[in-house]
C-alpha cells in the first residue's frame, strides 16, 4: 500500500513539473506585460503597471491591425458558417449518387498542407491583380476553411432528426424556412464550433496574409506582431508582451466559450459517423 | 395498375427534380469557391512546376514549359535533400515522438488524479495550444535567448556560460517549441479515448493480480491502439505544413539548419523569386501530404 502511494505521489510530481514547464514561457509574457522594466527572462514585476498596454492601445497602426484582423476573421467565420450550412443540407438530407466520393474528397482536402498551394495562389493573385487585396485574401481564407467546415457541419446536421423538419413541412413551411427555423436552431452548438474554430484559425493565421498582403497598413495583427519583434535591435519586451497578451485574448475568450461544444469534436468515432 | 403507377410517379419525379435543383443550388457557392481557390491552385501547382515561372527577369514575361528541368535541378540540389531530411527530423521528433508520446503520457498520468489538479494541469497545457503561433514563437525566442529564462536557470544552477540556443541548437529549439505548442491536442484525443475504456476491464485485471505496468502495456495501450494510429497520422499531417513557427523563430537558419520543406519552398519562391522551382517543391510537399492523407483515411476506414 505504501509503495502504491509513493507511486501516486511521484506521478503527481511528474505532472506538476510538466505543468510548470508548460507554464513558464506563458507566465513570462504575462509578467512582462505588466512590468515597467521587462527583460528577456522571467522575473517578478517590481511594480504593476498598465503603461505597456496603454502604449500598445495608443499606437494607431497596432489598433488598425487589430481592426483588420477582426474584420478578416469575422467575415471569414460568418461566410464559412453560411456556405457550410447550405452545402451540408443536401449532403445530410438527400440520397445523392455522388455523396460518397464528394465527402471523401472533402475529407482528403481537410488534411492537405495548405502551405503547398500558396505559390500558385500567389501567382493567380498576381495575374488577376488581386495581390494586396484584403477582400480577395479573405475569400481565399474562406475557401481554405470550407473542407473542414462542410465535413463538420454535415455531421452536426445528421444528428438533427428529419421528423421535426417534416412536421414543419406539413404545416406548410418551405425547405428554406425549415432550414432557418428548425435545423439551424437545433444545431447551434455545431454552428458555434465551426464559427469559433474558423475565427481562431484565421486570427492566428500568419502565413497567408504574410504572402498575399504587401502594404504594411493592410496587415492584420498576426503579421504586425512579427514585424514588431522581427525589427530587432531595440525591442521593448514590455510593449511586445502587452501586444501579445491583447492579441491572444480573443482566442482564449472564444476557447473558454466553446469548451462545452469543442470537447465533442475530439472523439474520432463521434465525428465520423 | 398501369395508370396508378404513372400517377404515383409524376409528383415523385418532380419532387426528385426539385431535390436535384436544390442540391445544386445549395452546393454551388461552396463548390465554386473550392474549385477556384483550392482545386485550381492544386492543378496549377502541377502545371507550374514544369515551367520556368519566375517573378523577375525574362521568364516573368514569357512563360515556357521546361519539362522536368525543375525536378532535375531539385533532385540535384543538395539543399532539397537537406530540407527533406530536416522535415523528417522535425516531424518525427516534434510530432510523432514529442506530441504523441507526451500527450499520451500526460493523459495516462492524469487518470484517477484529483479533479481540480487535473483541470489546472490540463488548462495550462491547453493554454499553450490555444496561443497563436506567432506569440508562441515570441515566447520561445525570449525563453531561449542569451538573457532568457532558460539561460538564467542554467547559469545559476550549473555556473556555465549562457548558450545561444537558437544558433547552436536551432533544430532542438524549434522541435521543443512545437512540442510545447501541440501536445495539448494529442493529450485531449487520448484523454477521450482512455475515458472510453470500461472500468470493469482494468478492475478485473487488478483482481487477477496484474501489476500497474502490466495493465498499462497489455490492456490499456492495446485498447487505444486505433486512436494512437489515427493521432500519429493527424499530427504528422499538421506538422508537415508548419511554416510560421519555424520561420518566425529561426527564419530557417542559421544557414539551412531548420529549413524544412515549407520554409525552403518559401525561400525559393519569394526570396529567390524562382516561382517555378518553388512550385516544384510545393508539389513534393503536396504529394507527401496526399499520400499521408490517403493513408489516414485508410486507417480510419471512414464511413460516409
Amino acid at each position: 500500500m505504501r509503495q502504491k502511494n509513493s507511486i501516486k505521489i511521484a506521478q503527481y510530481i511528474v505532472l506538476g513539473i510538466i505543468a510548470v514547464l508548460f507554464l513558464v514561457p506563458l507566465l513570462w509574457m504575462l509578467f512582462s506585460s505588466v512590468d515597467p522594466h521587462a527583460i528577456q527572462s522571467i522575473q517578478m514585476p517590481s511594480r504593476l503597471t498598465l503603461d505597456n498596454f496603454k502604449a500598445v492601445i495608443s499606437d494607431k497602426s497596432i489598433l488598425r491591425s487589430f481592426g483588420i484582423g477582426l474584420l478578416m476573421s469575422g467575415f471569414q467565420a460568418i461566410f464559412v458558417v453560411l456556405i457550410c450550412v447550405l452545402a451540408a443540407y443536401p449532403l445530410s438530407r438527400y440520397r445523392l449518387p455522388f455523396k460518397r466520393p464528394f465527402m471523401l474528397t472533402i475529407l482528403f482536402l481537410t488534411s492537405l498542407p495548405m502551405t503547398a498551394v500558396i505559390v500558385p495562389v500567389y501567382q493567380m493573385f498576381l495575374y488577376l491583380k488581386f495581390q494586396n487585396s484584403l477582400i480577395a485574401t479573405t475569400i481565399f481564407l474562406i475557401s481554405t476553411s470550407l473542407p473542414y467546415g462542410i465535413w463538420m457541419m454535415k455531421n452536426f446536421m445528421d444528428s438533427v432528426p428529419i421528423d421535426l423538419e417534416e412536421s414543419a413541412w406539413m404545416d406548410g413551411a418551405t425547405v428554406g424556412q425549415g432550414i432557418r427555423k428548425v435545423v439551424t436552431p437545433l444545431m447551434l452548438p455545431g454552428i458555434f464550433t465551426v464559427g469559433i474554430f474558423t475565427f481562431t484559425g484565421s486570427w492566428g493565421n500568419f502565413f497567408v496574409p504574410f504572402i498575399l498582403i504587401s502594404s504594411p497598413e493592410k496587415l492584420p495583427a498576426s503579421v504586425t506582431i512579427f514585424q514588431f519583434f522581427g525589427n530587432n535591435g531595440l525591442v521593448n519586451y514590455g510593449h511586445l508582451a502587452a501586444f501579445s497578451v491583447l492579441y491572444t485574448l480573443p482566442v482564449v475568450v472564444l476557447y473558454a466559450f466553446s469548451q462545452a461544444y469543442m470537447s465533442k469534436g475530439f472523439s474520432f468515432g463521434g465525428a465520423l459517423k | 395498375m398501369n395508370s396508378s403507377e404513372t400517377i404515383g410517379r409524376i409528383p415523385n419525379r418532380s419532387k426528385k427534380r426539385n431535390q436535384i435543383k436544390r442540391t445544386f443550388g445549395l452546393l454551388a457557392p461552396g463548390v465554386l469557391l473550392l474549385l477556384v481557390f483550392f482545386i485550381t491552385p492544386m492543378v496549377l501547382t502541377v502545371i507550374f512546376s514544369f515551367t520556368n515561372l519566375s517573378l523577375t527577369g525574362d521568364a516573368a514575361a514569357n512563360l515556357k514549359f521546361v519539362g522536368f528541368q525543375n525536378f532535375v535541378t531539385m533532385f540535384k540540389d543538395p539543399e532539397l535533400a537537406n530540407s527533406i531530411w530536416k522535415t523528417i527530423i522535425f516531424v518525427v521528433f516534434s510530432a510523432v515522438i514529442g506530441q504523441c508520446f507526451f500527450g499520451f503520457l500526460i493523459a495516462l498520468l492524469m487518470r484517477g488524479k484529483n479533479k481540480t489538479f487535473r483541470r489546472v494541469v490540463g488548462l495550462i497545457i491547453i493554454a499553450a495550444w490555444v496561443t497563436p503561433e506567432v506569440v508562441v514563437s515570441f515566447c520561445w525566442v525570449a525563453f531561449l535567448s542569451d538573457g532568457g529564462t532558460l539561460n538564467k536557470i542554467l547559469v545559476s544552477l550549473l555556473n556555465i556560460k549562457p548558450i545561444a540556443w537558437l544558433y547552436s541548437f536551432p533544430m532542438i529549439s524549434v522541435v521543443i517549441a512545437n512540442i510545447w505548442r501541440g501536445t495539448a491536442f494529442s493529450m485531449m484525443v487520448f484523454q477521450t479515448a482512455l475515458d472510453d475504456i470500461p472500468a470493469e476491464i482494468e478492475e478485473a485485471a487488478v483482481i487477477d493480480g496484474a501489476s500497474r505496468w502490466q495493465i498499462t502495456t497489455r490492456i490499456t495501450i492495446p485498447m487505444v491502439r486505433g486512436t494512437i494510429a489515427t493521432n500519429i497520422m493527424l499530427v504528422t499531417l499538421q506538422t508537415l505544413g508548419v511554416f510560421t513557427l519555424i520561420y518566425t523563430m529561426t527564419g530557417g537558419g542559421p544557414g539551412n539548419a531548420t529549413s524544412t520543406l515549407p520554409v525552403f519552398m518559401y525561400k525559393q519562391a519569394f526570396v529567390s523569386y524562382q516561382l517555378g522551382y518553388g512550385t516544384a517543391i510545393s508539389l513534393v510537399l503536396l504529394v507527401i501530404g496526399a499520400v499521408a492523407s490517403l493513408l489516414y483515411m485508410k486507417v480510419l476506414k471512414v464511413k460516409v
